[in-house]
């Protein structure tokens, strides 16, 4: 073997070496700690990174869950109870129950309840025509069916009704992530407690003006006439800017409300019919 | 070579379809309803009650804080109700029905046409009536006059530019108004250098008007220190800090005003305003608008109240076309569509432009090519396709350093783009959520 062989060998063998000490000694000082616990937090997360828990991804809310105390104000609204019940167990902490949540649009004003005034030809963007005026219908809080919700939505839970002119909710699909409530420049979608058979009861409008302008805006908005208020037996629902609202946690679903309403804004889902409700006009007649 | 403007610009159709009728007054309408806000600022607090019987001329909402403006009755009659209506920029706002009965003047107000030349009144005194007679800029942007003419402590102001360019294609009420009414003009012009204490003023008119100039450069020679200018056909060139660069070369740096730099811009029209608030003792509570459109039939200049709904004008001016598609109230450059003709004609309100179905409906948007021309279009070096697509995808914070706030919302843009991106539509929105964000960190 020749000799420039035999010293490329061993200098090269030499730097190895050395530099394999120093890597060793480097990495021991900079090393960084993770906690394994994440990896496995974040293997049983529904990975949708849709920040409906307030995270940016499902990588940091592992690390949140993992460095709390209690779970409390900590919840995967995708993952819902079962998730949260298998993190817990993972972690060995107690796992908080938190009511699932549904979206839902404060909102019927369908073009036959509101009739269109104007015509927006602008870029379909409901941020934009909300910028620019009032709407297509003389209602200044209604939805203006642009889809700014549906563009938004990562589950593919909303669409558009192209009748009604606004966005439908599935149900099934929604995990409460926010996004869309986020997204609407008026405010009109809510997170709202879901109930048995997924019911649902409650005051589809949010127009704020007062009884004649809003009614004369839309046949199907909340005048504040405060009926539903005193019908109810539950101490639910409450008139603020002149708007009713029901309280989905006090609420038992007696449908009293629904048809106390003198203008149907509030409307009910999943029910079965109601025996038989008889018209006022049919009580006029019979009496 | 006439003078122009340097960055920027663009050259739309001018279609002054009325810029040979002579001004005409309305006839008066059934009703007006007087808007308290048509003035840049706070809204003016209602002085009048329901049934109050009010003459033309008589304050009925006052001044409210410094950027404020007085409004008055422009007609005689009593007080039908004050009720929320729905604007000319289709937002809510609280508002004075009057029912018209009769036209009875205050009699303060000196109706006679003799030109009243000589000035009496001090500096103090010009601002102090202005702010009295409730003058804005009539211009479009309706910036409360005694505002400008109140140099800040620390400036000073060494020239006054009158605008009387106006860019906007189809509008002529300036056009007409330097025709008709020169010398008041200019004898407007002459308070406002009093009260700005100026020696110098130059009257900026474009070369599509050389009748217009022709006239006021003859009148000129009587009045010292004031020189009419030609300039290049070129919009936006009725933009403040476009015409400052025009006419005397200087530049307005992002986010200050004209009076950094020693000028004061205002309008033909409002120059006519104050000499009719001084010379005349005539609240500001009627200007001349411009009602035009290709298939209108009896097109027009007219002296209208305030408070005139638009639709009572549109007959008079031969009733809706039926082919309409669009009523744009001011320029259709930077005029806003209106979606109720029953709407008041407010102080702003320079013209109402009725578009064909088929001139108004927007073409099909299609994805950016990166040919650059909003870009060159655009008279502050702003970059309209980066700004709109950051607005679009709610990047606010990058949209403020990129000097979204410097936009005038001109709309060159928007014209020029060959792909109809709607680019102001996102810009405007991002401007908005971005002087929001600063006002927010303001309080904060």
């Amino acid at each position: 073997m020749s000799p420039t062989v035999i010293i490329t060998i061993t200098s090269l063998s030499g730097l190895a070496l050395i530099s394999a000490v120093i890597l060793y000694f480097v990495a021991q000082k900079f090393k960084v700690f993770e906690d394994p616990r994440i990896d496995d937090v974040q293997a049983i997360l529904p990975a949708a990174n849709c920040g409906g828990c307030g995270f940016a991804g499902c990588r940091n809310f592992a690390e949140a869950l993992v460095a709390a105390e209690t779970f409390e104000g900590l919840n995967c609204p995708v993952g819902g109870k079962a998730v949260m019940e298998t993190a817990a167990g993972i972690l060995g902490k107690a796992a908080i129950e938190v009511d699932p949540t549904v979206a839902v649009l404060l909102c019927n004003g369908t073009p036959e309840f509101r009739p269109h005034t104007s015509l927006y030809d602008g870029a379909s963007d409901c941020r934009i025509e909300n910028n620019l005026y009032i709407g297509e219908t003389d209602c200044s809080y209604g939805c203006l069916g642009n889809g700014d919700c549906v563009r938004v939505c990562q589950f593919d839970a909303i669409y558009m009704d192209p009748v009604k002119g606004l966005p439908v909710i599935t149900d099934d699909k929604c995990v409460a992530c926010g996004a869309c409530v986020k997204a609407c420049p008026r405010n009109l979608i809510e997170l709202r407690k879901k109930a048995k058979k997924d019911r649902k009861i409650y005051v589809a409008c949010s127009n704020c003006d007062k009884g004649g302008p809003a009614i004369r805006a839309c046949k199907v908005a909340c005048i504040a006439c405060s009926k539903c208020v005193k019908v109810c037996e539950f101490g639910a629902i409450t008139i603020e800017n002149n708007l009713a609202y029901i309280d989905a946690r006090k609420c038992t679903f007696c449908r009293k409300c629904a048809s106390e309403c003198p203008t149907n804004s509030i409307i009910e889902f999943n029910f079965s019919p109601k025996k038989s409700k008889i018209e006022p006009m049919a009580e006029v007649l019979n009496s | 070579m006439l003078k122009t403007f340097k960055i920027g610009g663009i050259h739309p159709p001018e279609f002054k379809l009325t810029s040979h009728s002579p001004i005409r007054q309305l006839s008066a309408s059934q009703n007006v309803t007087i808007p308290i806000s048509q003035h840049i600022g706070a809204p003016a607090t209602i002085l009048v009650n329901k049934g109050d019987y009010l003459r033309t001329g008589q304050l009925i909402a006052s001044i409210n804080g410094y950027v404020s403006s007085n409004i008055h009755s422009s007609v005689s009659g009593n007080v039908n109700k004050i009720d929320t209506i729905i604007d000319t920029t289709g937002y809510k706002q609280t508002a004075i029905v009057i029912d018209v009965a009769g036209d009875e003047w205050m009699e303060t107000i000196d109706r006679s046409p003799v030109l009243e030349r000589e000035i009496k009144a001090t500096a103090e005194e010009i601002v102090e009536k202005c702010r009295e007679a409730g003058i804005v800029g009539l211009g479009g942007a309706s910036f409360p006059s005694h505002v400008k003419l109140s140099v800040p402590k620390g400036k000073k102001c060494d020239i006054l530019l009158i605008n009387g360019v106006e860019c906007e294609p189809y509008l002529t009420s300036d056009h007409r108004l330097m025709l008709e009414r020169g010398n008041e003009i200019l004898v407007g012009v002459s308070i406002i250098m009093k009260a700005l204490s100026v020696d110098r003023a130059i009257i900026g008119i474009e070369n599509n008007k050389p009748d217009a100039i022709e006239n006021l450069t003859n009148l000129a020679k009587e009045f010292n220190g004031i020189t009419v200018q030609a300039l290049k056909v070129k919009y936006p060139q009725g933009g403040e800090k476009q015409l400052i660069k025009a006419l005397i070369n200087r530049e307005v740096p992002p986010g200050h005003l004209p009076i950094d730099v020693g000028a004061v811009v205002h309008n033909v029209g409002t120059a006519y305003a104050v000499y009719e608030a001084l010379q005349k003792n005539k609240p500001l509570f009627e200007r001349v608008v411009t009602i035009t459109g290709k298939s209108l039939s009896n097109p027009g200049n007219y002296i209208v109240r305030i408070g005139t709904p638009v639709r009572h004008l549109i007959e008079a001016a031969g009733g809706i076309p039926e082919d309409t598609g669009k009523i744009i109230n001011g320029g259709p450059m930077m005029g806003k569509a209106l979606n109720n003709i029953d709407v008041p004609i407010v102080k702003g309100t320079s013209g109402i432009v009725l578009f064909p179905a088929k001139e108004s409906k927007r073409d099909e948007v299609k994805p950016c090519i990166r040919c650059a021309k909003c870009i060159a279009a655009c008279g502050f070096t702003l970059e309209p396709n980066l700004l709109a697509t950051l607005s679009e995808k709610g990047l606010f914070e990058r949209a403020e350093e990129e000097m979204i706030t410097s936009c005038m919302e001109c709309g060159s843009c928007s014209y020029i783009c060959p792909a109809n991106r709607p680019l102001l539509d996102y810009i405007r929105l991002g401007k908005s959520t971005v002087i929001k964000m600063a006002k927010q960190r303001n309080i904060k």
